[in-house]
């Protein structure tokens, strides 16, 4: 387990290597961002050249990587459009969205797992059919969609809750923001669960179970479940990393000013620092839940070993 | 009459499926009394997994259904029982052995602990006390250094060290009876023989009543006390085992007989030799010979053929068979009982293999027993000519 652990680490330089050259180049490809520092006015051209000189924009790209690398292992992060360095901006903005990711996560394992267990023990019947139905609804109606019309619903019209979230962001207020950001994958994690217990049900582990003359709690809670969510925690595990960067609809629909905010500003002014900076943090916290998910795989279904 | 531990009557089964009803079990009836063993034989799909399920109470409802039938243990109904009241015979007093018991054990949890478990669910004893008792189980069907492998997960045994944890299972709570589906078709043939010898042993000791599904017909000599045949979903034939293997009463269990390949010819098997001259099929069986193989495949349970069910694959087929459907006809005694030393003339019974037309009524003496199984050592056997094919074995044996 030990050196497959470090093999994963090891493996992990050259997908983040990949990953930032990518996301470096991609901002690059936006356009100029001299130009939009300036907004609608059009650039001296003298003091464009000297700006550009000083944040080595006059240099190819790959020295212009070389050097944005160099920095970030250095701790240096760049500053944002408005002066203020990344890492600040990182400080303040990741843990607003790691609470938001939590919530979202609960309200995911918590309904999801219990929808999926309940209409995959009763298939074919009105619940399940209902869940497949209210899934397949949820799954197609977008985030942006869901989340104004909850806010407007909770927030302006019944009033149960603000309909914007404060910039300390208290978990309290992240409640319905959680659930919006939940909801789509709410709807898989039941749907993957209900399939899996459906599939193991019919097993003959489960048939074994049976004819031992185990009473029916004990058949599902410790033969069915068992195997039946260990796919359903893999999903959940991938669905952290994939939450934390989805997240940019959500906090914009609820003014959080978490790691989506702060991706949408820096797209928006092509401030690369930020961005790239940002994408970073993401892709390392989205491998290393990669990992996290892989091991416990092994711990949770003993036929899987890593050498 | 005193109650048989286990009496299955009439027991019938169907399966719904997207292109129809299919009679999976029609009307199977069989007793196995404490103490003894009965093997049920039968080629695939031949139902008798079914049945053993509708025993046992775990058929896979939908898209199984049991239509009809009686399945009576230690003299109560199983069938009309409550749910609650048939769960605490399972395991307790009738226990089950599956044929793959890798599939059948769960793959996340300690062998130990799916031991163990029989113990805290059925006698309410403590974990400790379980596991220790899970232990002893493995110690009892020699699994070498049993307290440090029951930890061990299903995966890490032996396919034949895996069997013998299925069987430790099934006898952990010495129950009266055991069905064994299948026991050792999963397993490499040296290791079949020692699994098949700790499950009759222990069986001897516990004095437990065993039905014996299987296909393998050398697995059935050694073990078993009376065979039931299937095929289509039906008994064909029951008999004691020695009178089975010496004198069939049923042209599939001899066409099933003919096809085991033998090695040895001693004495028992002299008949088989003459029988060669006379066999419509023509068929060998050793010797560098053409292996006897019963012609055609067992019929879809969906178009099961109207009459018998066998007859389109039968070389003993004749009109009446196309049409009417065989009894279970009980074999007398005096024709069903070892082979008389000097065999009647084929000639005497009336309706001998040639010269029956449609509608022939069947051979005197005979009388249809459906619905109740055979008392043990009674044979039956439901084929319209089962005389026939008993006087054409005499007849060759002389």
């Amino acid at each position: 387990m030990g050196r497959y652990t470090l093999r994963r680490l090891l493996q992990m330089i050259p997908v983040f290597i990949g990953s930032t050259f990518l996301i470096f180049f991609m901002v690059y490809a936006l356009g100029d961002p001299v130009a939009a520092l300036f907004g609608d006015k059009a650039p001296d051209p003298a003091t464009a050249a000297r700006i550009r000189k000083d944040l080595y924009l006059d240099e190819p790209l790959w020295r212009q990587y070389a050097h944005y690398m160099g920095q970030i292992f250095s701790g240096h992060f760049g500053t944002a459009f408005n002066g203020q360095p990344v890492t600040e901006l990182m400080a303040s903005a990741f843990p607003v969205t790691l609470r938001l990711t939590l919530v979202a996560v609960a309200f995911e394992m918590a309904l999801g797992v219990t929808l999926g267990v309940l209409s995959g023990l009763r298939r074919g019947r009105g619940l399940d059919t209902s869940v497949l139905l209210l899934t397949l609804v949820v799954v197609s109606v977008p985030t942006f969609v869901s989340g104004t019309v909850l806010q407007y619903l909770f927030g302006v019209s019944w009033g149960w809750t603000r309909p914007s979230v404060s910039p300390e962001a208290p978990l309290d207020e992240l409640l319905l923001p959680g659930v919006v950001l939940g909801l789509v994958s709410l709807a898989y994690t039941s749907r993957l669960t209900r399939t899996s217990v459906v599939e193991n049900a019919r097993a003959d582990y489960v048939r074994t179970a049976v004819a031992k003359g185990l009473p029916r709690h004990r058949i599902v809670t410790r033969h069915l479940l068992r195997n039946s969510l260990i796919p359903v925690v893999t999903f959940i595990g991938t669905d952290i990393g994939a939450l934390m960067g989805g997240a940019i609809v959500t906090e914009r629909i609820f003014n959080i000013h978490g790691v989506g905010y702060q991706l949408y500003q820096g797209i928006l002014r092509q401030n690369s620092p930020t961005v790239v900076g940002f994408v970073t943090i993401l892709v390392i916290v989205f491998l290393l839940a990669n990992l996290l998910v892989d091991l416990l795989y092994a711990v949770l279904d003993p036929r899987i070993r890593y050498a | 009459m005193t109650a048989r531990l286990l009496d299955v009557r009439d027991l019938r089964v169907e399966f719904r499926t997207r292109d129809g009803i299919a009679e999976a079990v029609g009307g199977v009836s069989y007793a196995v009394d404490a103490g003894r063993t009965l093997a049920v034989l039968g080629e695939s799909g031949s139902g008798k997994s079914v049945t053993a399920h509708a025993i046992m109470g775990i058929l896979d409802s939908p898209p199984g259904r049991i239509t009809g039938g009686q399945v009576l243990f230690q003299g109560r109904d199983l069938l009309t029982m409550g749910a609650e009241e048939r769960r605490r015979i399972r395991g307790a007093a009738m226990a089950m052995i599956f044929q793959d018991a890798l599939s059948a054990l769960n793959p996340v949890l300690p062998v130990g602990a799916q031991l163990a478990e029989m113990y805290e669910v059925h006698r309410g004893m403590s974990r400790k006390d379980a596991r220790r008792r899970a232990v002893e189980l493995m110690d009892r069907v020699r699994i070498p250094a049993a307290a440090q492998r029951a930890g061990d997960y299903p995966h890490q045994f032996s396919g034949g060290m895996r069997q013998r944890i299925m069987i430790a299972m099934a006898m952990a709570l010495e129950p009266d009876l055991i069905i064994a589906d299948e026991p050792t078709t999963a397993l490499d043939v040296t290791v079949q023989a020692q699994v098949m010898d700790l499950l009759a042993e222990l069986r001897r000791e516990y004095a437990m009543g065993l039905v014996l599904i299987t296909h393998d017909l050398g697995v059935v000599a050694d073990v078993a006390d009376t065979i039931a045949v299937m095929y289509a979903g039906r008994i064909v034939e029951t008999a004691p085992v020695r009178d089975l293997y010496r004198r069939p009463a049923h042209p599939y269990t001899r066409g099933l007989l003919d096809s085991v390949p033998r090695v040895d010819h001693g004495g028992g098997q002299a008949r088989r030799d003459h029988g060669e001259h006379v066999r419509h099929e023509g068929h060998g069986g050793h010797r560098g010979g053409k292996l006897y193989a019963i012609k055609g495949a067992p019929p879809s349970p969906l178009t099961l053929p109207p009459g018998c069910p066998f007859h389109p694959r039968c070389p003993r087929a004749q009109e009446v068979c196309r049409v009417e459907r065989p009894p279970l006809y009980e074999v007398s005694a005096a024709d069903g009982g070892p082979a008389p030393e000097a065999a009647p003339p084929s000639g005497a019974s009336p309706a001998s293999g040639a010269s029956p037309a449609a509608g022939t009524p069947p051979p005197p003496g005979a009388t249809p027993s459906p619905g109740a199984a055979p008392a043990p050592g009674g044979r039956t056997s439901a084929c319209h000519f089962w005389k026939d094919e008993l006087d054409a074995l005499d007849a060759v044996n002389v």
